[in-house]
């Protein structure tokens, strides 16, 4: 893995046993550098020849109308049509116009960036496995013996979430949901385990960017909130409880506020584990790059070191995927679950006296 | 003399160092919650090891979110230390 992650990195290896300080490692671009988006996917740099797909850019201008270049347009010159990437401000990172007057214009971006292009091919990746599960079942029939191999273990996964998670969260209407919570729980799995994955066509950090975990949260709050019953909603709005807390509305205040606090809560929990994963592991790898300047008698043991904690802090990213994504549903699952409450009978229902 | 402390703060670039004191603190409280977590679950696995599963995945959930909490104020302090 280190080996992999030196090609990537943009630091040239010194030779000789002196440490040499003109060439700083910039640890901080390194890191962010990672974890940010991008408008060009860098595969690997073969010697001084840096290898990059370089995906579509595809903006929309108030001033200047649409526009559809390769971002390799914006490598060659840094700036073309217009538009180049803006160093500070507001926009650091993202493509703006640059105006007669010398303000920056940000247009409407719907580029193929890097996370986006991972989403894809996350989601063609998750598509073929499932597909692949579903076909098995299809060939075989329902006495024939348990399936092995692949399908055993898609079977053995899918059955322990909707067992263990769906069912006891969601309660009577798990069926309805259980299509939905699968995807997100398999959607997440996945792309926390391409994350950690280096090499093209894994890398892209999709779950560790906040629109993409933004863009869940949003998915599970649509969820709760359409297909609430109206018993939800008056549990909401006005509770059964003393009529101190309902007239000035203190409590449907407070549980209105908390319709939003969920999902957000979903959407930072992912994203930090994931970002702070992936932060700690590039910062141990630069750590053997700063500490080979500084001479080989701290660079080797350091060097070991970080390579020992490096790979712990692999196998401890490969459980916080997994934590993560069960987390996200088992949550998902139980605010579903509690929008589809009961209506509770009290003592003086008379529905009830005339059963008996 | 307020003064001269308040400038020698700035020089000495103690935003910083606030920053990442506040980031330390976080990571006390994540500890602590997780020592107890971890207390709490051996005690009940060894007061009826039968249930060990059921206990177990409660520990792992749990300790998710208090990892999640932790976390926001990391994201805080991330935030705090790009914003100059």
């Amino acid at each position: 893995m280190p080996l992999l992650l030196l090609a990537v990195l943009p630091v040239r290896a010194q030779e000789g046993a002196e440490p040499v300080e003109d060439e700083a490692v910039d640890v901080k671009g390194i890191i962010f550098g990672h974890l940010k988006d991008s408008y060009h996917w860098h595969v690997i740099t073969i010697g001084e020849k840096e290898v990059s797909i370089y995906l579509p850019v595809i903006l929309h201008s108030k001033v200047s109308g649409w526009h559809f270049f390769s971002s390799r347009k914006l490598e060659e010159t840094g700036s073309y049509e217009g538009f180049h990437i803006a160093d500070t401000g507001a926009f650091a990172g993202r493509l703006v116009e640059a105006m007669p007057d010398g303000t920056e214009l940000k247009p409407l971006d719907l580029s193929l960036t890097k996370v986006a292009f991972g989403i894809i091919i996350n989601s063609l990746l998750l598509c073929l496995i499932v597909m692949c599960t579903a076909g098995w079942y299809k060939r075989h029939s329902s006495t024939d013996p348990a399936p092995g191999g692949f399908t055993g273990l898609m079977e053995y996964v899918i059955f322990m979430i909707v067992d263990d998670v769906i069912k006891p969260s969601v309660g009577k209407e798990y069926k309805r949901y259980a299509p939905l919570l699968l995807t997100i729980f398999f959607f997440i799995l996945l792309s926390n385990l391409m994350g950690l994955i280096p090499i093209f066509p894994a890398g892209a950090n999709v779950t560790g960017n906040i629109a993409v975990t933004l863009s869940l949260a949003l998915v599970t709050f649509f969820t709760v909130n359409v297909f609430g019953n109206r018993e939800y909603w008056k549990e909401i709005l006005w509770p059964d409880v003393p009529i101190f807390l309902k007239v000035p509305p203190i409590l449907p205040l407070i549980e209105f506020i908390g319709i939003f606090t969920k999902p957000f809560a979903l959407t930072v929990r992912l994203f930090a584990n994931i970002t702070a994963g992936h932060a700690i592991i590039l910062a141990l790898t630069c750590m053997i790059f700063i500490t080979a300047k500084m001479g080989p008698a701290i660079g080797a043991p350091m060097t070991a070191l970080s390579l020992f904690f490096m790979v712990f802090m692999n196998m401890l990213e490969l459980l916080v995927a997994y934590i993560q994504a069960y987390v996200f549903t088992i949550l998902s699952a139980m605010f579903i679950g509690l929008a589809h409450p009961e209506h509770e009978h009290k003592k003086d229902d008379k529905s009830i006296e005339l059963k008996n | 003399m307020l003064a001269t402390l308040l400038q020698a703060a700035a020089g000495a670039a103690l935003g910083k160092a606030g920053i990442a004191l506040g980031a330390a603190i976080a990571v006390v409280g994540a500890a602590i919650g997780l020592g107890k977590i971890g207390q709490s679950t051996m005690e009940s696995i060894a007061r009826q090891p039968q249930a060990a599963g059921d206990i177990r995945g409660a520990m792992i959930v749990i300790g998710a979110f208090m990892e999640g909490v932790a976390l926001f104020a990391i994201i805080v302090c991330l935030m705090a230390l790009n914003a100059d």
